[in-house]
């Protein structure tokens, strides 16, 4: 797998999926719903965020519901990866499905700042901070789910498990 | 080797095979849901993997319960396109007026030692019926529906001992409350939450739902209580008759983490804004108005919530600048709080009763808070906007307190109102 390198968007612990997408956008299609992400805390979020971005959050990133919508705005604002010291257990789920490297680190939210540039590798977990010229060491992911990410989320990974027939 | 704990025996006896933590299985899926908000997401992946029919319709169910009935015209299409999906595809729907998909699950289709999966988070809810029960997103559930399977790790377990008798009118929610608050909003994550003890074994299913449906508050994957004499006599007047085994951990299971509560020494305890862990006791709050007082959802919606309810506010009114609202959390309760006098007497007292569903706890309708206000509820959650409003304030507590406080018009300890 690629190695993923992108630009800092930092938040903290606790972030659940109502900060990430209000309900009462739920019903707009997606690429619309995008607009609102992280709208509670920062509503300036989906205007400033550039392409590619790495989010790095504290603990328990993703609590709350189940919604599904919340890791596809994300996705569709271009985010590449998520760190974080904790996700709560749904998101984290959803995030793979979708294709989405997620990567629990405790050091990364306290070391790396907003802006910062940072390279991940999801097969090792491996996070560099180019500036500051050190490696962080994340979780890293079993085959299993890195197998879904590669395929592109869960549809295209039991798609091609159906079609190939392993 | 070691005893099992709950999880690991329902999903040992669901994979046909001796589980224990970590392993990563596939296995059966008996129960499969979700509600408005999601369904079309699911309809929608399942489209993208090609399959057009359910794995078994008649373990399928699709509700419509987070805005219903509708309030607005986007809204009105997505429930047209469920009903209509539905009966072409012959799985279950629950439409308009029916209830919370929690509630309906409950009440005619959740079995222990099965694995029920949802498209909402407080899907654990079901593991006080002893049901493996989480709560996935839409492309799981996706697959769920097409193949009538899942993958799970098998979660270790978080043994949660509750002895000693409640007073009345502390009630399950403040078990529920005290546990997160201390144990905090991530102190569960990926883990089984499993209830047990001399306490909950005096709970009625109503209390041991209360308790299983917080799980996901503190990152639980489930929440199990054990399956008794209860249980099976729950489900015997709710149409499942048959057998099931009787449910409980081994002496020797593995804990990875444990906590042991006192019920006889709780007092009412309240969640204040915005994190479901930022717990303390009703009677530390001090004075503090309240403009909006809800009572219902799938955590206390139930006839045995509006029961206390009822006792409290009989023959009393609800402070003037307060409103009560509350919400049946299915038809059944609905029916039956009609039949017993109770909904009569919260309507006396000043209470504004919604038709069945979710209503304001997810904040689409039927009533959002205004900028600043003030809202207790017996919700689950009280994250910043969750009722429709960022500039408001969600207060989380038991039905008896709720009651308690909308006679004031503050936060109110409910013992002085309980006799």
């Amino acid at each position: 797998m690629a190695v993923i390198h992108g630009k800092v968007w930092k938040f903290g612990d606790n972030i659940d999926t109502d900060i990430i997408i209000p309900a009462r956008y739920l019903i707009l299609p997606i690429e619309e719903a995008k607009e609102k992400a992280m709208e509670p805390i920062r509503p300036s979020f989906s205007k400033e965020f550039e392409k590619s971005g790495i989010i790095i959050a504290g603990r328990n990133f993703g609590c709350g519901s189940s919604r599904e919508q919340a890791p596809a705005v994300l996705r569709a604002l271009g985010v590449s990866a998520i760190v974080a010291k904790t996700f709560a257990r749904i998101f984290f789920r959803n995030t793979i499905n979708l294709g989405i490297p997620a990567i629990e680190c405790k050091e990364a939210c306290d070391k790396i700042e907003e802006g910062e540039e940072i390279e991940i590798e999801p097969e090792t977990g491996k996070i560099k901070l180019l500036k500051q010229a050190i490696t962080l060491q994340g979780s890293k992911l079993p085959p299993f789910l890195l197998e879904i990410i590669k395929d592109g989320g869960l549809i295209p990974h039991l798609k091609k498990r159906l079609i190939i027939g392993v | 080797m070691a005893g099992k704990t709950m999880a690991e025996k329902i999903l040992s006896h669901v994979a046909k095979k001796d589980v224990e933590a970590g392993d990563i299985i596939i296995v059966d899926v008996e129960t499969v849901f979700a509600h408005d908000g999601t369904a079309p997401l699911a309809f929608e992946e399942m489209k993208k993997m090609g399959v057009d029919t359910f794995f078994d319709p008649n373990k399928v169910v699709i509700v419509t319960d987070h805005t219903t009935p509708s309030p607005s015209e986007k809204i009105s299409n997505i429930h047209a396109f469920l009903r209509n999906y539905c009966r072409e595809n012959g799985c279950n729907f629950r439409g308009v007026g029916r209830g919370i998909g929690h509630q309906l699950l409950i009440e005619e289709f959740v079995k222990p030692w099965t694995v029920v999966l949802g498209a909402d988070s407080h899907t654990c809810t079901h593991g006080a019926l002893g049901a493996f029960a989480t709560g996935m997103g839409s492309t799981d559930i996706a697959g769920a529906m097409a193949f009538g399977k899942t993958w799970l790790k098998v979660p270790e377990s978080f043994k949660i001992l509750v002895e000693g008798e409640l007073k009345s009118p502390v009630s399950a929610k403040d078990v529920i409350l005290k546990i997160i608050g201390v144990i905090g909003a991530d102190g569960a994550t990926y883990m089984a939450m499993e209830f047990f003890g001399e306490t909950v074994n005096s709970m009625g299913i109503s209390e041991r739902l209360t308790l299983s449906n917080m799980a996901v508050e503190a990152g639980g994957k489930t929440g199990l209580c054990p399956v008794d004499g209860k249980t099976i006599k729950f489900l015997a007047e709710h149409r499942r008759k048959g057998f099931f085994k009787n449910l409980k951990p081994d002496q020797d299971a593995y804990f990875s983490k444990e906590i042991a509560i006192n019920a006889a020494e709780l007092e009412p305890m309240i969640a204040l804004p915005h994190t479901v862990d930022n717990v303390k006791a009703v009677s530390e709050v001090g004075e503090l108005d309240v403009d909006q007082v809800f009572i219902g959802t799938c955590t206390n919606g139930r006839f045995e919530d509006f029961e206390i309810v009822a006792k409290i506010l009989k023959g009393k009114k609800v402070a003037n600048d307060t409103r009560l609202l509350v919400q049946p959390a299915s038809w059944r309760v609905y029916l039956k709080i009609i039949e017993r006098g109770i909904a009569a007497t919260l309507i006396e007292a000043g209470a504004s009763i919604n038709p069945p569903g979710c209503g304001p706890c997810i904040g689409r309708h039927l009533g959002i808070l205004g900028d600043g206000e003030v809202c207790l509820s017996t919700q689950n959650r009280n994250f910043k906007g969750r009722m429709g409003n960022e500039k408001a304030y969600i207060y989380l507590s038991s039905p008896a307190t709720a009651a308690a406080s909308a006679i004031t018009g503050r936060i109110t300890d409910p013992r002085d109102f309980y006799h």
